[in-house]
């Protein structure tokens, strides 16, 4: 559909398959497989089909025009991904991921999750098509996050808590891969974000680009136009990033909208606790891909820290690297406090209370709107809604006011 | 042996030694300075007297090849300060007392991220230290062309995996690309003790032969005679991790279990 990666999975220098031998076969299956479903109109339909009816897509492109108002630029748009099923974009992919896996024979479904959220959109998917699902929590976001612990396993799934390294998502993530290279035979590792080896970001892009097409059709009927002046979206793993700017990326320079990449800066690009990889530009293989990641200068993998769970990954999908280093997208940074604040100004101003991970997108947004005309477009992506993260939030304000 | 054979060469050399004895050669693996820089030494040098060759690993804070039992020494190695530089200060220490072929293992990024130069600089300093070769659980041989290269260039052995799930075509590629030895992993799954020999280990050191005459070597799950004798009547060498580190963190004795393994490498 998009024309990367290449024949070995790269986007650029960026991807490929850092992976033990045993994973290879299961790779190349996964990629024929894949590819074989793309082709195939009686699994689009249903897939379509399950994104419309189960979903809840198309999801709404909304004017936020007290938002834009207060900014005294570029109209901004808000692309509903909060209104989907189970409250995010994760859905979308986890849906068409578990739908592959059934056509392939699989019967047994794992997936890593951080926050909690790829973890119950996978839960639910599978809960949906009826396949057992194990689901990896590092123990510290077990703790952080009981409410999802217990969604999924009231969806079915069983959750396992991870004891290894930072025991968070990377973590989890390396324990998802050993249990994929252990059960390869009848097991389907669904990933959560455009990140794992290929052909994983290009599947998770492929089904999460429903957004970016949704969006261009919305914004025409809208407006006229369906390429906006500037795309904005937060940047974790990348998948809804990637999902919004799939469709514009490879159009002819002049025609491309600024594309905005929002990276976690946590409490600071300078503090080390961040999760801004972009920023910092180190390049390295984490989970089986070549990208952006942090580490030390032996090459260890060093924590990530943000606000919001969704965003505290050591690393960034090979397409936004490629992105990134080709100038077809840009990256950018907000802090913990700038999040917040756009928590709350979203919520005040629009009475659309945001998910932490999407307020970073919201924050750069409405800073970048000010310095647009009033004519121009400017497209965030809502990647989720604030429900799960309103007790933290709760739990920070209090402290600060403390 | 002839002359200072070093590298691939050495490798080699030991495989034919350990042939010519009627035995598999018996390599034993441990975490680079683990539990500590002495202790560490001291555990290489008991390994060193039963040996046929000695991994060293390079801990990796995500090593996702691994099982609970090596993950948990990489962690502790890395807790306690472990450097790249401080593996390689080990490596070449080792080396001034043994003639016993030494292989790094390790994962893509701590060399892809190799401050002093990459994959080529760390194959340089690696050739430096002493050390032969380097395994790379997560380096297929399509990702791994820089270290392959440099690798040539000091004529150190590249030993890439082939699985049970490996098609004749992949297996073609990794022999290929393999020097000095070919790794076969014995089950589909991470580095760890298990009950049995896996029955998937004839067939599969069977398939490698057919492929190429580079000497085979068997790991994952092999921990004590009763697992490591069916694999030393097929394979050319049999791979113990686990059961090393998980005996030196019981307080156990290693000189007992290396030479129980190394008994049961003779046919
Ligand atoms: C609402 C929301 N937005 C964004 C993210 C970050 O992931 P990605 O960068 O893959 O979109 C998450 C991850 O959990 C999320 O829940």
């Amino acid at each position: 559909m998009f024309p990367t990666p290449d024949v070995r999975g790269r986007f650029g220098r960026f991807g490929g398959r850092y992976v033990p031998e045993t994973l290879i076969p299961a790779l190349d299956e996964l990629a024929a497989a894949f590819d074989e479903a793309t082709a195939d109109e009686a699994f689009q339909a249903r897939l379509d089909e399950t994104l419309r009816t189960f979903v809840g897509r198309p999801s709404l492109l909304t004017l936020a025009e007290n938002l834009t108002e207060r900014s005294g630029g570029a109209r901004i748009w808000l692309k509903r991904e909060d209104l989907n099923h189970t409250g995010a974009h994760k859905i979308n992919n986890t849906v068409g991921q578990v739908l592959l896996a059934k056509r392939m024979g699989k019967t047994r479904i794992i997936a890593e999750t951080g926050a909690g959220q790829h973890g119950v959109a996978t839960a639910t998917a599978c809960a949906r098509f009826d396949l057992p699902c194990v689901v990896y929590m590092g123990e510290e976001d077990v703790r952080r996050q009981s409410l999802n612990v217990f969604r999924m396993r009231l969806l079915g799934a069983e959750v396992r808590p991870v004891a290894s390294g930072t025991r968070t998502l990377k973590d989890a993530t390396n324990e998802a891969i050993r249990d994929w290279v252990t059960n390869v035979h009848d097991t389907f590792y669904v990933i959560g974000s455009v990140v794992g080896p290929d052909p994983y970001p290009r599947i998770v892009r492929d089904l999460q680009s429903v957004i970016g097409f949704e969006t261009m059709d919305q914004l025409e009927e809208r407006t006229g136009r369906r390429v906006p002046d500037a795309v904005v979206a937060c940047v974790g793993g990348g998948s809804n990033a990637i999902g919004i700017f799939a469709p514009f990326a490879y159009l002819p320079e002049g025609e491309r909208p600024r594309l905005i990449g929002v990276e976690a800066a946590g409490r600071g690009l300078d503090s080390g606790a961040h999760a801004a990889p972009v920023a910092v530009g180190k390049t390295g293989v984490l989970h089986g891909a070549f990208m952006h990641l942090l580490s030390d200068e032996d090459g260890q993998i060093t924590p990530a820290h943000s606000v919001s769970a969704g965003l505290d990954y050591p690393g960034v999908g090979p397409e936004h690297s490629y992105l990134f280093e080709s100038g077809r997208a840009e990256y950018v940074s907000v802090t913990d406090r700038e999040a917040l604040d756009a928590f709350g100004l979203l919520s005040r101003t629009e009475g659309i209370v945001p998910a932490l991970e999407s307020s970073h997108a919201i924050a750069y947004a409405t800073e970048l709107a000010s310095t647009m005309p009033r004519d121009a477009e400017l497209v965030v992506n809502l990647s989720g809604r604030g429900d799960k993260d309103v007790s933290e939030v709760q739990r920070l304000l209090d402290e600060e006011a403390a | 042996m002839t002359g200072p054979a070093r590298g691939q060469a050495r490798v080699r050399a030991a495989f034919d030694a350990a042939r010519r004895d009627d035995r598999a050669a018996f390599l034993p693996y441990l975490t680079g300075g683990w539990p500590d820089r002495e202790a560490f030494l001291r555990h290489a040098r008991t390994l060193l007297r039963h040996a046929d060759l000695l991994e060293v690993g390079l801990p990796f804070s995500d090593p996702l090849g691994d099982g609970p039992t090596i993950q948990r020494s990489s962690e502790e190695a890395l807790r306690a300060g472990v450097r790249t530089a401080h593996v390689l200060d080990q490596v070449r220490e080792l080396r001034s007392e043994t003639d016993t072929p030494i292989v790094i293992m390790t994962y893509a990024n701590p060399i892809v991220c190799y401050a002093h130069g990459g994959e080529r600089g760390f194959v340089r300093d690696l050739a430096a230290a002493g050390a032969d070769g380097a395994i790379l659980p997560d380096l297929p041989p399509e990702e791994a062309g820089d270290l392959i290269e440099a690798s040539r260039e000091h004529d150190l052995a590249t030993v890439f995996l082939a699985a049970p799930t490996s098609t004749e075509a992949r297996m073609r590629t990794v022999t290929e690309a393999s020097r000095g030895f070919v790794y076969a992993v014995s089950v589909t799954g991470v580095t760890g003790m298990r009950d049995a020999a896996s029955d998937a280990v004839p067939d599969l050191v069977r398939r490698l032969r057919a492929t190429s005459d580079l000497p085979v070597v068997v790991g994952f799950g092999v921990g004590n005679a009763a697992t490591a004798s069916p694999v030393a009547a097929v394979a050319d060498g049999v791979a113990v991790g686990s059961a090393v580190i998980r005996r030196i963190a019981e307080g156990g004795d290693l000189e007992a279990l290396a030479a129980e393994i190394a008994g049961a490498c003779r046919r």
